[in-house]
């Protein structure tokens, strides 16, 4: 073989495995939502969002209580995180060059790298030890910690998208900063800012491990700040890896749930994206 | 500039800075608060606590190699197999994809990014065990000898951490990568097809240009492969010894937080357990920062970022 025929083969060669890689990666996703699509429609029914767990042994039940939970876990943790975190990505984008704007970045991108696990022991010592009780208000507050750096980044993003023009107009008319940026600049990048939550919601809303010992979980129907809650991420770990067929039946099923939440969350992100896109192409 | 208005945009500087300042406390906060909570076992056990293998809460004996001996051989081997992989995908998109392929490529990635922890740790248990138990008794007798899979064909143990971990990374390193690679200057890639390059060259060049970058995107993957608690507690095996073995169950140190720390009773075992949650803590730390800092640096020779246009000019 000569050598340009060689070298075309393994250029070949190369796209063939980059190619392959691609398909390799496609399996496992497969896989997944295929096993959780098919095992979650079996036990998915109306009473897995409107029932309580059943005792063990007995079928049926749902696990409407760790719905509910779910929901308020995220909802604290977003009323604790979108305030920080879009302020904040306020600060970072207005005084992008300066020093301590620098040092927030790198926070928040520390703290997006802390592993969740951690953010849970540290919910733990600030959120439950001093109370000496688990509790939802402090699994939100884990959740929300999880939350903060992603809200920051995807606001700082989106503000240093928006022309600088309509900030200098604003500012030509006699505005001040703060109006300037809250009347104008912000107004602007709001539908990509409530996109950023909502997928940021969606990630949470899968989190497990910060949860383990700050809401710990809750057999019963409760809606106390101040009490232990259940989450479907808790309920679906617990069911799992329980030793009942029935139970791994529940867990496939909070597994299609939670999937869904994550595909309709992230389909709708990318819709809107598109259409930011395309407003800004237009100009 | 009237002096009441200045007075406002200082105050808003102040103002939002506060909030920005949080974000910097919480991070410090973590450290302080968990090295606080970790004192009793650091001055019960010292440096022993990591050199010892010994883990018997019962008995009061707390050593922590198992896991991070657990922890680093999941994560390092789990890197080995993604890496490969999650270039090749980031070149495929970057590169090589026709255009309509491209949007619907990354979108499936980022999907798999987004799949919950716990729910790759269902498949993992239902799916993907068995089907690692079925390979472990498929090898042959003379294989099993070797060190690196002695033991009982379980299933669960370091094989289906490393696969599902692998898994998991594929995607970050992959976006990351897919980020750095469109950094780099297009002419690097025409020069060398000029010169005659074939397709493979080209790339070969343009990667090589954009080597820090990856590294620190393998590194963010590494990163993120050593706090992974739930799929991985979910396949290990939660068994604390050290072990070369694949098919030996082990542990990780996020795992061995999730699964005891609701039950520990006593301040010494809570303290330890704490303290395996400071030490991950301080190694992704300082593992992100360097990662960050290579992606930051080539992205910084690449591209000059569009600075806010400066509008103190404006008085």
């Amino acid at each position: 073989m000569t050598a340009t025929g060689r070298r075309k083969l393994l250029s070949s060669l190369f796209v063939g495995f980059c190619a392959g890689a691609v398909l390799l990666a496609l399996i496992p996703l497969a896989l997944v939502l295929f096993f959780v699509i098919s095992q979650g429609v079996l036990s998915l029914n109306l009473a897995f969002f409107t029932h309580m767990p059943t005792p063990v042994g007995e079928a049926g039940g749902g696990m409407a209580n760790s719905i509910v939970g779910t929901l308020i876990l995220s909802g604290l943790a977003a009323l604790m995180a979108v305030p920080i975190g879009v302020i904040s990505g306020i600060y970072m984008s207005e005084y992008a060059g300066s020093r301590f704007a620098a040092a927030v970045r790198f926070a928040a991108d520390t703290l997006n790298g802390v592993p969740s696990i951690v953010i849970g022991l540290f919910a733990y010592v600030v959120a439950v030890l001093p109370f000496k009780q688990f509790s939802a208000f402090a699994g939100g507050f884990a959740l929300g910690l999880m939350m903060i750096p992603i809200i920051a980044r995807t606001t700082e993003e989106l503000l240093l998208l928006v022309p600088g023009t309509m900030r200098e107009g604003a500012l030509a008319l006699g505005a001040t900063r703060a109006r300037a940026v809250f009347s104008v600049v912000l107004p602007a990048a709001l539908p990509g800012i409530v996109t950023g939550v909502v997928l940021a919601l969606a990630r949470i809303a899968g989190e497990t491990a910060p949860l383990l010992f700050t809401a710990f979980n809750n057999r019963f129907f409760s809606t106390s700040l101040k009490q232990p809650i259940s989450s479907l991420t808790v309920q679906v770990y617990t069911y799992a890896t329980g030793p009942y067929e029935d139970w791994h039946r529940q867990a496939w099923a909070g597994a299609l749930v939670l999937v869904a939440i994550v595909l309709v969350c992230s389909l709708l992100a990318r819709l809107a994206t598109r259409r930011l896109e395309r407003m800004h192409a237009r100009g | 500039m009237p002096k009441s208005k200045s007075r406002s945009d200082v105050a808003f500087q102040i103002g939002t800075g506060a909030f920005g300042f949080v974000l910097i406390a919480l991070v410090c906060g973590i450290g302080v608060i968990l090295a606080l909570e970790s004192l009793p076992s650091i001055q019960k056990f010292g440096l022993g606590f990591w050199r010892t293998e010994i883990w018997d809460p019962v008995a009061g004996e707390f050593g922590a190699l198992p896991f991070i001996w657990g922890t680093l051989y999941s994560s390092v081997l789990a890197l080995l197999i993604a890496t490969p992989i999650a270039l090749g995908i980031a070149i495929f998109i970057s590169e090589l994809c026709p255009a309509v392929l491209r949007q619907p490529l990354v979108f499936v990635t980022e999907l798999l990014a987004a799949i919950p922890s716990i729910v790759y740790g269902l498949w993992g248990i239902f799916v993907l065990v068995p089907a690692v138990r079925a390979l472990e008794t498929s090898l042959p007798d003379s294989l099993r000898k070797l060190p690196l899979f002695s033991g009982p064909p379980l299933g669960l143990g370091m094989l289906s951490a490393a696969l599902i971990l692998a898994i998991m990374v594929i995607p970050f390193i992959s976006s990351i990568s897919r980020e750095v690679l469109k950094s780099v200057p297009p002419a690097q890639r025409e020069g060398a097809y000029a010169l005659g390059a074939t397709r493979f060259e080209a790339i070969r060049a343009a990667v090589f240009y954009a080597r820090t970058g990856i590294i620190g995107a393998v590194m963010l993957g590494f990163g993120r492969a050593l706090g992974e608690t739930m799929a991985v507690t979910m396949v290990i095996g939660n068994n604390p010894k050290v072990s070369v073995s694949l098919f030996a169950p082990q542990y990780t140190m996020a795992a061995v937080v999730a699964n005891e720390f609701a039950e520990a009773a006593d301040r010494l075992y809570l303290s330890a357990l704490v303290e395996i949650g400071l030490v991950l803590f301080i190694i992704t730390l300082i593992i992100n920062s360097f990662s960050r800092l290579l992606i930051w640096s080539m992205a910084r020779t690449e591209k000059i970022v569009a600075e806010p246009v400066e509008t103190e000019a404006a008085a």
